[in-house]
């Protein structure tokens, strides 16, 4: 039986006396489940109170104290979550890392951080930080959870959880737990709560420091402004060393008390997600794009008359879904008809999907795109946008309820104030602007300026109904020679939403007009070509049939009537494009490890190809040297086709289009 | 403040002890002689096996391996020789018999029920350490349900150790090679054996595959304490993996010892790089 742990009496401004309170207002209500050999097993967060107390007494037993800083390096355990309130409760810091990082990258950070104690999931994590031990000066005890092929091991500084929890509960037995609760309740709200590595796309690492007040208001605002509540369920399967894992599945769940459920490994997160049913789901758009995927798939392989009535719902959803999850005005019939389409088809698909319970679902990262939104919108899922970064505690701006596009990120979330630098790029001050980089002032004072505001880093702009919009990375967005703004990830992102059309480059920073190359997606353009009887040998001649090209102009045509409808974007619509003879390829250089285009060495690798697009000339003999698989490279040579787009004037009529 | 914080690793022995202490001999062959009509596909060979150990059994092809694995689960019987299993000489024994005494096998060739899951796959390696007879397990109620669910968590043990959580309802028929092995070793694993033959686990894998199911007949070793006996043909391995190495060629011992022993024993390396016989 887990005795009750009592809380402190003021509000709460740390994790630890959120901790403490919960235990005592939702003592009997769960608070975290984790599947563990086929079953879930669950904490109520008196429970969980009792764990974390005897976890963090018994770090204090081998030596954790205030200041220290904690690694916690593993998958999303429920015990590494306990680590967090537990290091935290002792004035200890957590630092989360990414679990998949090879040894080096995080000998990195954990050099950097100073780190005192390590956490670890098992032993594969172990073997990583003791073959960087020797570079870890700072490095006093791993500690591990899971035992498994550690039995050999010297444990001189390694120690099992459990026997960590279980000194604790004997330093309990004889001390109590008077000393834990004062040190809790002394906890202040502008001290260091966790530090977060960014990825390091660009450079190495930074360590984002995060305070409880950071968090603590960043959560609650978060809350309210969803609704959420002790009553709602989480699925923890991000990155822990990630902001919105930290944020949503811990900082939330602290404040609001609701239950966050661990998967039983990364592989089964499909299958566990239909079982818990969450309530409250993120996702990057990778995700929702691959579950569309396979529910297509399943419907192209299920009987005539279910596809007949999956198509038939779906188009109904498509026309009426989104209206009625907004509120707006719809007729009695439709609403009818889309209520038995949710007894046929809407229900059971979200129940395929893990979302029969969602009411709040968020995608972020990348841009999604408004298809794949919209069908999951139009079944009547909440799914909404946001923007933010590490150095915000996440929010930066979000989608209120009712307000959804495709394309923008909403509006500046609570307490948030948004300005557009001169230079286009997107500025915020909140209360969750993190304090600075560890040890590392230049990069804090390049981008937070003296009276908290923060860069970016990236360009966007405010639409006409005051609703934030991405539009690339700052140092990407440049001029065409007109003056107009040029932002190649945008033009991008908005051809790579068409199945057909796997890559795209854009070129146009200091030129006269906007001009790309396209990549055809093999797969659907392979089996649009089966089903209309389009005979191809290679990818190459593939690329360069006719059909294929007018199909390609018509999705550049379709991206060009929507650019003219952007004040901002009008300027740089497609004038010139072609169809890449090759499929660019991270064996080449051409695409990084994480399939982004690497702009300035295609620019070099196809001097030619741009040199032709921008001469006027409608085709151009290349030749491309290849790498094979083996290594081995080789030759392809080809004559590539270039079109000529016709520009469309702009809609909002301030600016002449560039003919 | 002194709070000692103990390190007792509890070791999973999964089956009750046997009486037999780590480092001696589980199984001993003495002198087996198995022939096929004229054929003789082993000549008086004669090896054991230390309880705890790694054995690897090599050889080129058609050396005998696989025919004194058949030996030692009883589905051959020698016409010359005994074995001994766990100090008891053995009779003319079938093969379930020898699973009911603690040998279970992986097969060269995947010999998995392809139609059902993985899960019940594993179920199966758990029937013959049923207690309740088919009446009781017909009913399904009472004690029946209750040793159903016992066998369940040890079969969700094992699934957590191989890391196969992700296909445990998947039909086996759909899963790739390298995983079908896994599975195949998670259900020898089931009947909880002090003894597990493997007939070339790694066969067929690619490198990845092979390391990780190198990691598992080491951990299967260390955390289990199971004694493991297994053909290989990838001498990497072998000599990784095993504790002791017995050569056989042409039906025929032609070495035994350790992985460095056997490496610079000349008629081990005549027999692989190959000499006329005569």
């Amino acid at each position: 039986m887990p005795t009750p742990v009592q809380a402190g009496a003021s509000v709460p401004c740390t994790f630890p006396q959120y901790l403490l309170l919960n235990a005592q207002r939702f003592g009997a209500r769960t608070a975290m489940r984790h599947k563990d050999h086929g079953v879930w097993k669950s904490w109520t967060w008196a429970e969980l109170s009792d764990e974390v107390r005897a976890f963090s007494l018994g770090l204090k037993a081998i030596g954790l104290k205030s200041g220290d800083k904690v690694a916690i390096v593993g998958h999303n355990r429920p015990r590494l979550y306990w680590a967090f309130a537990a290091a935290q409760a002792l004035g200890a810091v957590p630092v989360p890392v990414y679990a998949d990082s090879v040894a080096e990258e995080m000998a990195y950070v954990l050099d950097h951080a100073g780190v005192h104690f390590a956490i670890c999931q098992d032993q594969e994590q172990v073997d990583k930080v003791l073959s960087m031990v020797d570079k870890l000066t700072d490095l006093h005890k791993i500690v591990y959870d899971e035992a498994r092929g550690m039995r050999d091991y010297d444990h001189t500084n390694l120690h099992s959880i459990d026997a960590i929890e279980r000194a604790g509960r004997e330093m309990l037995a004889s001390d109590g737990d008077a000393a834990w609760k004062e040190e809790i309740a002394a906890g202040t709200g502008d001290a260091l709560a966790v530090m977060l590595y960014t990825s390091g796309t660009t450079g190495k690492p930074k360590g984002v420091m995060l305070s409880f007040d950071n968090l603590v208001v960043s959560a609650r605002n978060g809350n309210s402004f969803d609704g959420l509540t002790e009553k709602d369920t989480i699925l923890a399967y991000l990155p822990l060393a990630w902001v919105g894992d930290h944020v949503f599945t811990y900082a939330q769940a602290y404040v609001a008390g609701y239950c966050v459920c661990c998967p039983e490994s990364a592989e089964t997160v499909d299958s566990d997600r239909r079982e818990i049913a969450p309530s409250y789901f993120f996702a990057p758009p990778r995700v929702f794009e691959n579950l569309l995927t396979a529910v297509m798939v399943r419907m192209e392989d299920a009987g005539p008359t279910k596809k007949r009535m999956f198509d038939h719902f779906m188009a109904h959803a498509r026309r009426v879904g989104e209206p009625i999850l907004n509120g707006e005005s719809v007729g009695l019939w439709d609403r009818l008809k889309y209520g038995l389409g949710e007894l046929l088809v809407y229900g059971p698909l979200k129940n395929r999907m893990g979302f029969t319970r969602m009411r709040v679902g968020y995608t972020a990262g990348e841009a999604i795109g408004p298809e794949i939104f919209r069908f999951y919108r139009s079944l009547g899922l909440n799914l909404k946008q946001l923007y933010g970064q590490t150095e915000a505690s996440v929010y930066i701006s979000a989608q209120p309820d009712g307000e959804i596009r495709a394309d923008t990120v909403g509006r500046p979330s609570p307490d948030v104030e948004i300005q557009i630098a001169e230079s286009g790029e997107v500025m915020y001050r909140s209360p969750g602007v993190f304090l600075g980089y560890y040890r590392n002032d230049e990069a804090t004072r390049d981008t937070k300026t003296h009276d908290n505001w923060v860069h970016t880093g990236d360009a966007g702009f405010f639409d006409h109904e005051g609703h934030l919009k991405i539009i690339d990375r700052a140092k990407d967005v440049g001029k065409l020679n007109d003056g107009s703004l040029f932002a190649p990830k945008y033009i991008e992102n908005k051809l790579k939403f068409y199945p057909n059309i796997k890559e795209a480059v854009a070129f146009g920073d200091g030129r006269d007009f906007c001009a790309v190359f396209l990549n055809i997606d093999l797969t659907a353009v392979g089996n649009w070509a089966e089903r209309n009887n389009v005979s191809y040998a290679s990818y190459q001649e593939l690329a360069q049939h006719p059909q294929v090209y007018s199909m390609m102009e018509e999705h550049v045509a379709q991206v060009n009537r929507d650019l003219a409808g952007e004040d901002m974007m009008a300027g740089s619509q497609i004038a010139r494009f072609l169809v890449l003879h090759k499929e660019l390829d991270a064996d080449d250089g051409e695409l990084t490890r994480t399939q982004k285009v690497r702009r300035s060495f295609i620019a070099e690798r196809y001097a030619p190809l741009i040199e032709a697009l921008y001469d006027g000339s409608t085709e151009k003999y290349v030749e491309t040297e290849v790498t094979f698989e083996d290594g081995r490279k080789g030759k392809i040579t080809a004559t590539v086709d270039i079109r000529d787009m016709k520009r469309l004037p702009v809609a909002g009529a301030q600016k002449e289009a560039a003919e | 403040m002194n709070v000692h914080v103990r390190e007792d690793m509890e070791r999973h022995v999964l089956r009750a002890d046997d009486g037999i202490v780590m480092g001696e001999d589980l199984l001993k062959v003495d002198h087996i002689s198995l022939s096929f009509g004229g054929v003789k596909a082993i000549t008086d060979i004669s090896f054991d096996i230390k309880k705890g150990e790694i054995r690897a059994i090599i050889g080129p092809n058609g050396a005998g391996k696989t025919s004194m694995l058949n030996v030692i689960n009883g589905f051959y019987h020698p016409q010359e020789g005994t074995i001994t299993f766990r100090g008891k000489r053995r009779r003319r024994v079938r093969p379930y018999e020898t699973a009911r005494e603690g040998i279970a096998r992986t097969f060269q060739n995947i010999a998995l029920f392809k139609g059902m899951s993985t899960l019940d796959n594993i179920m199966t390696g758990r029937i013959t350490l049923q207690k309740r007879n088919m009446f009781w397990h017909g009913l399904w109620t009472g004690p029946a349900e209750r040793e159903e669910i016992e066998h369940r968590e040890a079969v969700e043990r094992i699934i957590d150790f191989l890391e196969i959580e992700h296909i445990r309802k998947t039909p086996v028929g759909r899963l790739p090679y390298g995983l079908q092995k896994r599975v195949e070793l998670g259900r020898a694993l089931a009947a909880e054996p002090a003894l597990l033959l493997l007939d070339e686990p790694m066969a067929g894998m690619n490198l990845e595959e092979k390391e990780d199911m190198s990691r598992f007949i080491l951990d299967v070793n260390q955390q289990y304490g199971t004694t493991i006996a297994l053909i290989e043909h990838d001498m990497g391995v072998v000599m990784d993996l095993s504790d002791r190495v017995v050569v056989l060629d042409y039906g025929r011992k032609i070495g035994d010892g350790t992985p460095d022993e056997v490496r610079n024993n000349k008629d081990v390396i005549d027999a692989y790089l190959g000499v006329p016989h005569e």
